[in-house]
């Protein structure tokens, strides 16, 4: 935490940016992206977060021990979600064997 | 003001104001901040936890000593096999190191007053307390029968025994280790004494920091897969219900990416533990210490990378298997560095074997034993023969019971006069010793073999020809249960009638060790100032008294 | 040898003096909101695996919810961060009144969102048998997708019910800060109750930044994909 003093006008700053952020997510959610709507949102939303960490919970005046534990969380978090999409998603792929190991009836033969 | 000068012609105990005495009465005790009464508040009920958890271990060994089962039904049986399991996990193993050594040590360790937050500390045993009364209610309610991994369907849907207050015991205790966790990381970034840098901590620092990380990332995943959990056999609809498209493997996922950095959270402190006693018990510095403590970070950070091995049998994806198998491999590199560096350490030192001595050199074969058998497991293919097997019971018995406990065991001892101001019985000490160590090995290594030859786990009943293998395994286990008698008596016995101990037993490095014994409430009269580095033996001026 | 000067009242004595416990203090909430992201966390990746596996389901349940209060609660709780930034400001420059005026404020924002989440979301997807384990109702026009809205409305309860329990728990974090606010408890040389608890508040702000698009604008609402 810092003695550093945010000026009025930051907070005000930011406070529009975020409403305008979100009448931004809002917005594009009523025009067709496909795919790119959730990409859209989100990033809209990795941005509003940015910016009330850096300003209002004032990490951009504190120290890099601070830094580094939020980005520990964040890596955690990701862990989490990477490795069980990881099974959740290659459930239903089916192994077929092809190169080298299309070659392994031949061998099993002699065994 | 240097560390390495003592007094060693103290006052006699009684009559030294010191945080034992330093206020009468229960209000006291139950109102203390002081992190030393914390933890002798933690350390009596967490003995209590243990034996409780253990006398249904020792149901469960009679009740196997017959193929069709010699003591109970086999519903019973279920809950037995549950029960000790969820008490030893996370109201034994979980708390023991960290919230009675490391809540003791880790202040008087850097040179602080008391942790950052005192009355937080108080508040983390409280919790821990109600946990336990929510998960003791449910024993004596009828049970719990799901095992202590609460897999689901069975745990939302199926089973008619005390899930919701066992779930929510586990849930409650949880926050308690969450709040243990973050108190310790706060503490050892923040109030380290003058000079004391991350390289000059002891290494039992390093592993209860480690340990902290698990605690606070891990911990939280469990709290709402249990609190899920509880919702979903409340409301009879959730996220795991297959009717609405739940994938009861999501359970798996959710409960393990906590339970199994848990595991490390029983192992960590434990190793901690050891570097303290290998390296006072062989008058050396350790060998390799940036190796160790950067090991113990590994450790926790990997560890969080491994637990689908837990599930390569219950439906995940064969690409998360080997996925996960190959991490499971990684995970033991750290593991293997520490018991090299140990042994180094024991090379050419002046080995004493005191009792404390005789757990540490039991842990490095015991626990050596249990993580290579870690590897078959890691591995798929034999995973696949192994897996719902004893061996399973038997690899995690040889890290927890032969690893974890026997360093807990060897702790206990080692800090007992700086604890308590009293020596305990050396010669019934390291009686104990050996016979724990006997009535381990007799108890979990017949669980290898029965498990290699496919006698499965938490089976009420098994073919006969597995008999005198489990009737080895229950005889081991009733001498084992007297081993862990012994202690309690004597130590126990010992709190009045042991003759007072000076401030250095041992004549070990530490600032902890630079105190009175017991210590004065306040710890340090004043802050030392730390210029050497940890376990500087070579130059100590320091013996034993 | 540390010399003990006379402290500023809240010093805590296991600490060498006021600069630690302040930073103790900051970086202990810290460790705290990283223990809040992983139990969040858990739901949020349950969240994130079904809404991969069901797609066209959980586009279904998220057209049923109401765009324009999702949005509105959004712009309250940014709100109230405002306002939470800024009595911690106010005490920072000494403004007593200021001080008490903002967190008053920040918890009206707070029952504010609060009160339209329960009144016109809650039990108005009650009335329309969209609460799981309360009667909820498969419709016909769903399709083949049908059965597993349910499962969307379990994360949207769910998840919104835990935000909601920390956004109570917020208000009542906040109402024992405007009492001791009130009674001059903070000033510049002392007011770190406020910072960590503004971190707190902060934090729960962030989680329904993500909950908002998360929940309310899946699949989008663009013409001919919802209303």
């Amino acid at each position: 935490m810092s003695e550093h003093i945010v000026p009025l006008k930051v907070y005000i700053g930011i406070f529009v940016a975020l409403l305008l952020l979100t009448a931004l997510t809002t917005g594009v959610a009523y025009v067709d992206l496909g795919a790119f709507n959730t990409v859209a949102a989100l990033a809209i939303a990795v941005v509003k977060m940015l910016l009330v960490v850096l300003f209002f919970m004032h990490v951009k005046y504190s120290s890099g021990l601070t830094k580094v534990f939020i980005l520990a969380g964040v890596l955690f978090f990701a862990i989490l979600v990477t490795l069980t999409l990881a099974d959740e998603l290659t459930r239903h792929w089916s192994p077929t064997p092809s190169g080298w190991g299309a070659l392994l009836p031949f061998f099993t033969r002699f065994f | 003001m240097s560390t390495a000068t003592l007094d060693v012609h103290e006052v006699p105990t009684g009559s030294r104001v010191n945080y034992l005495n330093a206020q009468y009465g229960v209000k006291s005790w139950l109102l203390t901040t002081d992190h030393k009464r914390i933890a002798l508040l933690y350390l009596f009920s967490i003995t209590l936890m243990f034996f409780v958890g253990g006398t249904f271990a020792v149901l469960m060994r009679l009740h196997l000593i017959e193929p069709q089962g010699a003591l109970v039904q086999p519903e019973t049986y279920n809950k037995l096999f549950t029960m000790h399991g969820v008490i030893m996990v996370f109201f034994f193993l979980v708390p023991s190191i960290p919230a009675t050594l490391g809540n003791f040590l880790v202040p008087m360790m850097i040179g602080a007053r008391d942790l950052a937050f005192p009355r937080l500390n108080l508040l983390s045993w409280y919790i821990y307390i109600i946990g336990a009364i929510f998960t003791l209610y449910a024993v004596i309610s009828g049970g719990v029968d799901t095992g202590w991994t609460f897999y689901t369907p069975y745990s939302s849907s199926f089973s008619h025994t005390s899930v919701i207050p066992t779930a929510l015991g586990v849930f409650i205790t949880g926050f308690s280790s969450i709040l243990t966790g973050l108190n310790f990381v706060v503490t050892i970034h923040k109030m380290r004494a003058p000079g004391l840098t991350w390289f000059r901590l002891p290494l039992f620092i390093w592993a209860i920091y480690a340990t902290s990380i698990i605690f606070i990332l891990g911990t939280p995943v469990i709290a709402i897969t249990l609190f899920l959990l509880g919702l979903e056999r409340l409301l009879h609809i959730g996220i795991f219900d297959p009717a609405i498209g739940g994938d009861p493997i999501l359970f798996q996922h959710l409960f393990w990416f906590y339970s199994h950095p848990a595991v490390y959270i029983m192992i960590l402190p434990g190793m901690g533990v050891m570097s303290e006693l290998i390296t006072c018990f062989s008058r050396k510095r350790i060998f390799g210490y940036s190796f160790v403590a950067f090991s113990s970070l590994s450790i926790a950070v990997i560890s969080f990378l491994v637990w689908g091995h837990h599930m390569f049998v219950t439906g995940q994806s064969i690409y998360a298997g080997l996925t996960f198998s190959v991490l499971s491999f990684m995970v033991a590199i750290p593991s293997a560095v520490k018991v090299f560096n140990w042994t180094a350490t024991l090379y050419k030192g002046s080995i004493s074997y005191d009792a404390p001595m005789l757990y540490a050199l039991g842990f490095i074969g015991l626990f050596t034993m249990g993580g290579l058998t870690g590897l078959f497991l890691a591995s798929l293919a034999t995973d696949v023969h192994l897996n719902g097997t004893y061996f399973i019971v038997a690899h995690f018995h040889y890290i927890m019971v032969g690893g974890a406990v026997m360093a807990y065991l060897g702790g206990i001892h080692f800090w007992w006069p700086k604890i308590t101001g009293r020596l305990y019985p050396d010669g019934w000490a390291r009686f104990a010793a050996l016979v724990i160590f006997v009535g381990f090995n007799l108890t979990f290594f017949p669980q290898f073999m029965l498990g290699y030859l496919g006698m499965p786990r938490r089976y009420a009943v098994y073919p006969s020809e597995f008999q005198v293998l489990n009737v080895m395994s229950s005889a081991g286990a009733s001498i084992l249960g007297i081993g862990y008698l012994i202690p309690l008596i004597y130590l126990t016995w010992s709190m009045r009638y042991g003759p007072a101990a000076g401030p250095n037993p041992w004549g070990a490095k530490g600032l902890e060790w630079t105190t009175p014994s017991p210590p004065p409430t306040e710890n340090f009269e004043e802050i030392p100032v730390v210029t050497e580095d940890a376990y500087d033996y070579a130059h100590s001026t320091v013996t034993r008294g | 040898m540390a010399v003990h000067n006379a402290h500023p009242p809240g010093f805590a004595h296991q600490f060498e003096d006021m600069e630690q416990q302040r930073e103790a203090g900051s970086l202990g909430m810290w460790v705290f909101l990283l223990t809040e992201l992983m139990f969040f966390g858990g739901l949020f990746a349950s969240y994130i695996i079904y809404r991969a596996l069901y797609l066209p389901s959980f586009e279904i349940g998220s057209h049923l919810l109401e765009v324009k209060f999702g949005a509105l609660n959004t712009a309250v709780l940014i709100g109230s961060s405002l306002t939470m930034a800024l009595a911690i400001r106010s005490a920072q420059v000494g403004r007593r009144g200021a001080q008490v005026g903002f967190l008053i404020t920040t918890m009206i924002l707070g029952a504010a969102f609060l009160f339209f989440k329960f009144t016109f979301e809650w039990h108005h997807d009650y009335l329309e048998h969209l609460v799981p384990g309360f009667g909820f109702v498969i419709r016909p026009e769903w399709g083949a997708a049908g059965a597993h809205v349910p499962m969307f409305f379990c994360f949207y309860f769910f998840m919104t019910g835990l935000h909601a329990i920390h956004m109570i728990i917020g208000l009542g974090i906040l109402t024992v800060l405007t009492i001791m606010a009130h009674r001059g408890r903070f000033n510049p040389q002392y007011y770190s109750p406020l910072e960590v608890s503004g971190l707190y508040w902060h934090f729960v702000d962030i989680v329904w930044i993500f909950l908002f698009p998360l929940l309310y604008l899946i699949g989008g609402r663009y013409m001919g994909a919802g209303h």
